[in-house]
């Protein structure tokens, strides 16, 4: 504790706890960020990262203890009184409303006027001020949903700057991002902390807060487990701190052995769902036996291509081909049916229907088959002693196999997808963003499976925008960028730099 | 705003229409071309006004399929008032009926959380069977509106009669169009409503109340439905009939529609409706075609269908709508 | 314990909504200067009093069963068939032509005179699926516009092409004996057909596949997507299946209660359905228990008119307001003072006019 400023803290919270039913999301945490400052706030998923600067943002009323802003205590009922406090907050899901431009989405709230009208030159005015002041460039009259995820980080930024805010909340703002963009990012944060504002920043990656970070709390099941700075601790360090005991950052596996080619993708295009080609035209084969990883940042064409080779999006041009058969145009009924699983990225929109029973989920998509069903029957029967057996092999915790999806954990229904899935009988695994919001645990577990999955014989095509997850997993590497696939490397050629650098679209790192 | 070009097509196409039917009516007799652009205004009137209900409460977030049952509860109480106290205070009763019913359905879709299509559904039951029960038969107006006619505006040709010698309503709805589209996308309350029906959490994160705003715009909304109600009642017919809405408050989710989500388009996809009716229905008048006066009365909701069918996949409602807001 | 106690309390929903119900209709009926006993009198007497009553209740239920259940199959599948009163009708009509204007042994006729109301039903109900399922026509608006056009359709059609000779009224020629649906004493014969056919949606929607699909695509369709199902599939096959049951349902009407079409002659009973639906708590079973209540409201209509002086719109009136406690038990629970609402108390459809 040797470099806490002596002034007054921007925002300080004394003791505060929030519990909800069944839980202690955070227990009489306390922490103080003080002018020009950047804290890091470190945890893994469901630590209560997210719970206590929402009560800092006044999203949420602490059940116990104190919010103090500039010296004195508040009672914070909504984020206006937050933000009129001088709070500002960029949010892990942008708020930004797609339709409309920067500058409206800037000013909305406290929007300027002439007359009856809103002054849009105005506030055009005042968002480029603010982004040639802090380096944020961004066109103001541009519509947000036609920009990419760095800029729009950046108009959330200016918008709490437009806000005159002094402290600025980042929940895990590089979880969209390129290294590179991450850089870029670290950078504006050193910037606005050398302007005087204190920032909190959340995140799970330990190497940005060795690099950016003047402080570090951090949080383990709803508790401050420890305070230090980077100069006194190491990544190992920090990553004990956080789980509570040594652990491995890589996963153990035995070389790949790959055999036959059993997904093929040559020249495919797919578009999305505002009718934009998403996917420009993608070769790429996985064989039996491996992990291909797919690198990139999010929203590169990735969801895309993964829907398109489940069968739940056309495909607009090229070929996919399973085991030599093609399944280029058909449904995701007939793909699954040549053996190929998905674990979708979105699993509560598609992977789970959260009022049906753990068993029916766990065969959502063979409800169809013996012994599930007879002559269009369903064999109730059946489908509970599948359903014993799969939460007994994949360790989904659950009180009873009638229970409702709805009611488990985010690991558990990962698990739940991951059993339905991988207990198939397989030849091509598609895995996307397989343990995002999943807690360390359930990481560990899914990522056994995949293993275990790629050496009974399988091919997996492993899709996620944790670029550590893809280079810890994969046998080779694919980068995804723009809708292309930009180079393919084996893992040993794999470098955190050169996939970065490829991520963002430099050509000169295919090598 | 900007316009964008596929819209900019269906302005032009409407525009061909109204051309087309224009020429061929001149032609033909000018009275009767009178007779038919009259009649396409008197009822694209409450279509508009039916229209800017829904397009303020989709807007911010809560798909109204009430309007039906609004317009009938508003018609209702606005004409046995009249008939009791006057026109003006008719119109009034209306109003405050659309109101009260807007609340309604706010406080279900908002504080409740029902379903917002259960709930419309709800209003029109209750406003069918409270009107059909206390329905009373004899009642007459005491004296009807004013027809204003609007001086130089009513000398020009064609366009003059039939938009500048109208009652109040009339005129208000015609303006309450444009003060809409301007109040939607030039002043913070439309760019906070817009917000609201978009994205109601990144309002709610800068200070929007997203709640305080959807109770508000629902329950204004509400006059436009009670407008529309008294229209059809008291400026239009002179009398009340049980379901005398026939349908119109469903026609006007179309018009909406059609109009994406736009009081000006909205406008035009109304005199669109109206125009296609007058022409059927002087068409058969006239003996022009020989079809039977039930397939003439279903052009309405036959186009309803054709227009939903081509534009309902093509354009984007407000993202929020339907849903209700719950805080995280 | 706990679990019995809540089951307890949430089928207590619907009996105290209908309860209350009632005591808004006294109230109403007293603000119209009459006895509200007398018109509970003539409720007793007209619906229940007596085996002629009591089966003019089941013949009025009859119908309104195959309503509620049509209903129901859609907000399985998430969609609001706003639209089972065209189906119905459309039904009634088309069971009605093929009743007078065919010659065949009964054994024949009646199940083909069923079976053709059915399917014409079942074409409505599937023409605004596909609209669905194809274009994205919400199927409120559009099961709306059918209604509209088929009240039209069905009045030509009654007054013009298959209009009785020699008749003033839109009416069609009165249905073959062969077609008709009779009563053994006074229990109504089709009374039994829609109890079987309520139990056979219960039996589609809770074993079967098809079912499973249909719940599925209700409760999640992006997850029925990714688990392989045809969401449009399901959409025209849902819609088609309760468009069926509705035009079912006329058909019974025609062959068993009227004998002959003439608009307006089935009433609002497509419309009862959505009532019947939501007091079920989509349950094809408990739709027959409901369906009987309102059946009984029905049938009790001339009664409440001769004897207590009612206008018979006063069953509208109480029908809305169930239908409004049914859609907002919170107001039940504020009545009863009971505030602890639970998840899935209320029907949730899809939401939006988008996908």
């Amino acid at each position: 504790m040797s470099d806490v400023p002596s002034t007054q803290p921007l925002l300080e919270a004394r003791g505060i706890s929030k519990r909800f039913p069944g839980v202690i999301a955070n227990d009489n945490v306390s922490l103080a960020v003080y002018p020009g400052e950047i804290l890091a706030l470190l945890g893994e998923n469901g630590a209560g990262k997210s719970t206590l600067v929402k009560m800092l943002f006044g999203l949420y009323h602490p059940d116990d203890g104190e919010i103090i802003i500039n010296g004195e205590t508040v009672d914070m009922k909504s984020p206006r009184d937050a933000i009129s406090r001088g709070i500002g907050m960029v949010h892990q899901h942008f708020q930004l409303v797609p339709v409309m431009t920067v500058a409206e989405n800037v000013v909305l709230g406290i929007e300027p006027v002439k007359g009856r009208f809103i002054d849009m030159r105005a506030a055009e005015v005042s968002v480029r001020e603010l982004s040639e002041r802090y380096g944020l460039e961004v066109d103001p009259t541009a519509e947000v949903e036609d920009l990419p995820v760095g800029i729009q980080q950046r108009v959330e930024i200016i918008k709490a700057l437009y806000r005159s805010a002094k402290v600025l909340i980042l929940d895990e703002p590089s979880a969209v991002l390129t290294p590179q963009e991450t850089d870029e990012l670290l950078d504006i944060m050193r910037g606005l902390a050398a302007s005087g504002t204190g920032i909190v920043f959340i995140t799970h990656k330990l190497h940005e807060v060795m690099a950016v970070a003047d402080r570090v709390v951090v949080l383990r099941g709803g508790k401050v487990v420890g305070t230090t700075c980077p100069s006194e601790t190491s990544e190992a360090g920090l990553a004990e701190m956080m789980v509570g005991r040594a652990v491995l950052l890589d996963v153990e596996k035995t070389p790949a052995a790959p055999g036959e080619i059993v997904l093929s993708l040559a020249d495919v295009q797919v578009r999305d769902d505002r009718r934009h080609l998403a996917v420009k035209g993608v070769t790429l084969d996985v064989r039996s036996g491996e992990i291909v990883g797919v690198a990139g940042v999010q929203g590169n064409g990735q969801r895309e291509l993964v829907e398109a080779i489940c069968g739940m999006r056309p495909v607009e041009h090229g070929h996919i081909h399973v085991v030599g058969t093609e399944s280029t145009a058909m449904s995701a009924f007939e793909v699954n049916a040549l053996g190929v699983s998905h674990i979708p990225e979105d699993r509560e929109k598609h992977g789970l229907v959260s009022s049906y029973s753990i068993a029916d989920n766990l065969v959502l998509n063979r409800f169809d088959d013996a012994p599930w069903a007879e002559h269009g029957i369903r064999r109730p029967a059946a489908v509970a002693t599948t359903a014993l057996e799969l939460v007994k092999r994949y360790d989904i915790r659950t009180p009873s196999i009638d229970t409702h999806a709805s009611s488990l954990s985010g690991g558990n229904k990962q698990k739940l997808i991951v059993a339905r899935e991988l207990s198939q009988d397989l030849k091509v695994v598609v895995a996307a963003q397989p343990t995002r919001g999943v807690d360390v645990g359930s990481i560990e577990f899914i990522h056994r499976q995949l293993v275990s999955a790629r050496d009974r014989g399988a091919g997996v095509l492993l899709v996620s925008a944790e670029l550590d997850e893809v280079l810890g997993l994969a046998d080779r590497v694919a980068v995804m960028c723009d809708g292309r696939i930009v180079a393919v490397l084996p893992i040993e050629e794999a470098t955190r730099e050169r996939v970065g650098l490829l991520m963002a679209g430099s050509v000169a790192a295919a090598g | 705003m900007k316009l964008s070009r596929s819209s900019l097509r269906v302005v032009v196409a409407i525009a061909v229409i109204l051309l087309v039917a224009f020429a061929m009516y001149n032609l033909w007799d000018p009275l009767k071309t009178r007779a038919v652009l009259g009649f396409a205004v008197r009822y694209s009137i409450p279509l508009m006004l039916a229209a800017l209900c829904a397009i303020v409460c989709e807007r911010s977030g809560i798909v109204n399929i009430g309007i039906e049952g609004q317009m009938l509860a508003s018609a209702f109480s606005g004409f046995f008032v009249a008939s009791a106290l006057g026109v003006w205070i008719g119109i009034a009763a209306a109003l405050i009926t659309g109101v009260l019913t807007g609340m309604f359905l706010a406080l279900c879709a908002v504080r409740w959380r029902i379903d917002q299509i259960i709930a419309g559904t709800v209003i029109n039951t209750l406003a069918f069977g409270f009107t059909s029960f206390f329905y009373q038969q004899g009642k007459t107006l005491k004296g009807g509106l004013p027809e204003w006619h609007i001086p130089l505006l009513n000398k020009i040709p064609l366009i003059g009669p039939v938009l500048f010698q109208r009652g109040p309503i009339a005129y208000t709805a015609m303006l309450a169009v444009f003060v809409m589209h301007v109040a939607l996308f030039r002043t913070r309350w439309g760019l906070r409503t817009r917000a609201v029906g978009e994205h109601p959490s990144a309002a709610d994160t800068v200070g929007v109340s997203v709640e305080r705003l959807r109770y508000i715009n629902t329950s204004l909304a509400g006059l436009f439905a009670g407008l529309a109600g008294a229209f059809i009642a008291i400026e239009s017919a002179g009398t009340f009939q049980r379901s005398m809405t026939s349908g119109r408050g469903f026609l006007a989710l179309a018009i909406m529609i059609m109009g994406r989500w736009r009081p000006l388009f909205a406008a035009a996809s109304a005199l669109f409706f109206g125009l296609m009716s007058g022409i059927t229905n002087q068409l058969q008048f006239d003996k022009v075609v020989d079809i039977p006066a039930q397939f003439v009365s279903m052009t309405p909701y036959i186009l309803t269908i054709v227009v939903l069918a081509v534009f309902a996949g093509r354009v984007r409602p407000p993202a929020a709508a339907g849903t209700a807001y719950v805080k995280e | 314990m706990l679990v019995d106690r809540r089951r307890l309390e949430r089928s207590l929903l619907p009996v105290a909504s209908v309860l209350l119900a009632f005591v808004v209709g006294a109230v109403l009926i007293v603000i119209q200067g009459k006895n509200p006993g007398l018109a509970a009198k003539a409720i007793y007497n007209g619906a229940f009093n007596g085996s002629e009553a009591f089966g003019r209740t089941l013949e009025k239920a009859t119908p309104l069963i195959l309503a509620g259940v049509a209903v129901i199959v859609g907000l399985k599948a998430g969609l609001f068939n706003i639209g089972a009163q065209g189906q119905l009708v459309f039904g009634s009509i088309t069971a009605a032509y093929v009743g007078y204007r065919l010659k065949l042994p009964t054994a024949i006729h009646i199940p083909f005179t069923l079976l053709v109301g059915a399917v014409t039903g079942a074409g409505v109900g599937a023409l605004a699926g596909f609209l669905k399922a194809t274009r994205n026509v919400h199927e409120v608006i559009s099961t709306i516009m059918l209604n509209t056009i088929i009240a039209n359709l069905t009045d030509w059609l009654a007054g013009e092409a298959w209009q009785m000779k020699g008749q003033a009224v839109s009416r069609t020629p009165p249905i073959q004996p062969t077609a008709r649906i009779g009563r053994i004493f006074d229990f109504p014969l089709g009374f039994p057909l829609a109890v079987a056919i309520a139990f056979a949606v219960w039996f589609l929607i809770s074993r079967t596949t098809v079912g499973f699909r249909m719940n599925t695509v209700g409760a999640n369709k992006h997850a029925a997507h990714y688990a392989g199902m045809s969401v449009a599939k399901t959409t025209v096959l849902a819609m088609g299946i309760s468009g069926g049951l509705a035009g079912l349902g006329g058909a019974i009407e025609t062959q068993g209660v009227v004998g002959h079409f003439e608009p307006l002659s089935g009433g609002n009973l497509g419309f009862d359905g959505i009532t019947i639906a939501l007091l079920a708590r989509v349950s094809p079973r408990a739709a027959i228990p409901s369906a009987m209540l309102i059946g009984a409201l029905r049938a009790s209509n001339t009664k409440l008119q001769a004897d207590a002086g009612l206008s018979p719109e006063i069953i509208d009136g109480v029908l809305g307001i169930i239908l409004l406690f049914v859609a907002a038990p919170v107001i039940i629970r504020w009545v009863l003072r009971r505030r602890n609402a639970e998840p899935g108390e209320q029907v949730q459809l899809t939401t939006g006019w988008g996908s």
